[in-house]
């Protein structure tokens, strides 16, 4: 099914050495390595397989897989896209009901042990019944899925981390793929969605060297998650200085000067958006004027209004206060009349010293 | 299964759950102590007052924060590191934007922050104060037999916010979110600790002073 390699389709489709040599600079900085690797890349490819691919989609609003869809052609995202060989993919495929089914059991069966799974979206764990396809529950669907899988890719922060689904008070028991999958290397791609360029990127990477890229300790590969928003920022310098917009419309705002006070969540987010932006690197939500929510970490619906100061506590702290106020009045007048009481009676039980106390030939008792 | 299954959620239950137990237990500390003073009242004064108590008691509280030439001759040290300490600790709390904002949050409160520089170098010479200060009570044989646990743990969980503030700052601990959340920790252990120690006397000093300037305003004596 997938015997041509990569270079051959595109020899097929009429892209010269010289085409394949520029595709191959641009995958490389794709993939953020530096320009050194490019023969290393070209050789890769030269010899790389169509990898199959089976797109899940579970718990999830399809953004993430618009977010690719839409980066527009002819685009490098749009390339790797066109040259892997996506088997299954629900929202996609012209196929329907069984033959859909079918398709990704041959997918399956024909590139078992070597073929990628793309999940986006949560898995339900409260009841089977909120998410199921063709009949089948999402939990066992993966779990089949991934019988002959070489590796998982999570897209979007729902897969990676839960996302949306999993947000407060969670009603689906929504979990990530990776707290799920124990046997098999996961990767996550989180961010809501996440930038195209990054889910090619990742994509790519596998393709060329077959391997999974350097992954940061929740799962991200480092080269796109390795450096935070607020590091990579072009609003940092105001940061620096002490200069922050206040409202939307502010001479701050009209400035550009720093969103923090405006709730940007970037110096907690790592994400590439700083560096690779959005839209054909035509812009970015702070460039745009406004604060990052923090959409590629984990429980990033849950940490309070997007509008709110990092420092801010989130919790319900003015009851807190309201109960502890109440609490500490009550305790201290009881703790002050006791000591009151104990003064008293320490008052009553004094005696006077008299002369006779002292006296030298006062009788022992 | 894991206290905290991410750094996130650390820093999600230090800004939630860990702060409304520290604010409450700040709170509920503070209130008894002060009102164990009150409450302890004080005798009937039936003397004739000389002088008004509010004015000299008012004045006294700001009047006793200079220094004391006869303090300073005999523990210059204590003053001049007590004073940079002092200094360069409310820059920080009260100027840097984030903390700013806190307040902002909390009690309502704003005012204009600082650049961030001023703030992290008023961080370090915080630090070294608190340092040379922990040094001299080690090394001053008085001091260091008159020491307490409760001397050090009041250093520990003072030092311990200017550390990890500063770490968090420059994002020496990976990923952010823990740093961060381990800075808000210690502030919250500071909060706890507050109310049962001589860190009290952040508050009790306004008391104290405003008491010794009534009395002295009473009795119609200069303070
Ligand atoms: S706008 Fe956000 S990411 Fe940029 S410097 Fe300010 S806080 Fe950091
Ligand atoms: S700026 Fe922040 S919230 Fe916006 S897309 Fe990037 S990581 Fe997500």
């Amino acid at each position: 099914m997938n015997e041509q390699t990569l270079f051959e389709l595109l020899q097929q489709q009429g892209v010269s050495r010289r085409g394949f040599l520029k595709y191959c600079t641009a995958l490389t900085s794709l993939m953020a390595l530096p320009a050194s690797m490019i023969p290393t890349v070209a050789h890769a490819l030269e010899s790389a397989r169509r990898p199959s691919v089976i797109w899940l989609s579970f718990q999830e609003c399809t953004g993430c897989a618009e977010s690719l869809l839409r980066s527009h052609s002819p685009t490098i995202e749009g390339l790797i896209f066109d040259h892997i060989s996506l088997d299954y993919q629900h929202t996609l495929q012209a196929a329907a009901g069984d033959a859909a089914e079918h398709a990704r059991e041959q997918a399956i069966k024909d590139n078992y042990g070597k073929y990628l799974v793309v999940v986006d979206g949560s898995i339900p764990l409260a009841d089977p019944g909120y998410s199921t396809i063709a009949g089948m529950s999402n939990l066992d669907m993966l779990n089949e899925t991934l019988t002959g899988a070489a590796a998982v890719i999570a897209v979007g922060t729902c897969s990676a981390y839960g996302g949306l689904p999993q947000a407060d008070p969670n009603p689906t028991g929504a979990v990530s793929v990776s707290s799920l999958v124990k046997d098999k290397p996961v990767i996550n791609v989180p961010g809501c969605p996440p930038i195209p360029t990054v889910i090619t990127g990742v994509l790519a990477h596998y393709l060329t060297f077959g391997s999974i890229p350097e992954l940061d300790s929740l799962g991200r590969p480092k080269v796109f998650y390795g450096q935070s928003i607020h590091d990579r920022c072009y609003r940092r310098p105001f940061y620096d200085k002490g200069l922050f917009a206040e409202t939307f419309d502010d001479e701050g705002a009209k400035k550009g000067w720093c969103l923090y006070r405006l709730g940007c969540k970037g110096p907690m987010t790592y994400n590439a958006c700083a560096t690779l932006k959005w839209n054909q690197q035509t812009s970015w939500p702070v460039e745009s004027g406004h604060g990052c929510l923090g959409c590629s970490e984990p429980d990033f619906w849950d940490a309070g209004s997007f509008y709110n100061a990092l420092s801010i506590p989130d919790g319900d702290y003015t009851r807190a206060a309201g109960y502890a106020v109440a609490t500490g009045v009550v305790l201290g007048a009881a703790v002050g009349f006791t000591n009151q009481k104990t003064k008293a009676t320490a008052a009553a039980q004094h005696t006077n010293v008299t002369v006779d106390d002292f006296s030298l030939n006062k009788k022992n008792k | 299964m894991e206290l905290f299954s991410n750094a996130n959620d650390f820093l999600l239950w230090t800004r939630g759950d860990a702060f409304n137990i520290a604010i409450g237990i700040f709170i509920v500390g503070s209130i008894i102590r002060v009102l164990e003073i009150f409450l302890l009242g004080r005798k009937h004064d039936f003397s004739e007052p000389r002088g008004t108590e509010w004015g000299p008691g008012l004045k006294n509280i700001i009047s006793r924060s200079a220094v004391d030439s006869g303090t300073f001759k005999r523990a210059p040290f204590v003053v001049v590191v007590g004073y940079i300490w002092h200094i360069c600790f409310f820059i920080v709390l009260l100027f840097f934007v984030p903390h700013i904002e806190l307040i902002h949050a909390t009690l309502g409160l704003k005012w204009p922050g600082i650049p961030s520089q001023f703030v992290d170098a008023s961080t370090v010479i915080a630090m070294a104060a608190l340092l040379a200060m922990l040094w001299h009570r080690l090394t001053h044989p008085v001091l260091k037999f008159l020491s307490t646990y409760e001397d050090y743990l009041v250093w520990l969980v003072t030092f311990l916010p200017l550390l990890t503030g500063y770490i968090a700052f420059h994002r020496m601990i990976d990923p952010y979110p823990m740093a961060l959340g381990l800075h808000i920790l210690s502030v919250e252990l500071l909060l706890i600790v507050f109310p049962f120690t001589k860190l009290m006397h952040a508050i009790t000093l306004f008391i104290a002073r405003w008491y010794t300037g009534a009395m002295m305003g009473r009795k119609g004596i200069e303070s």
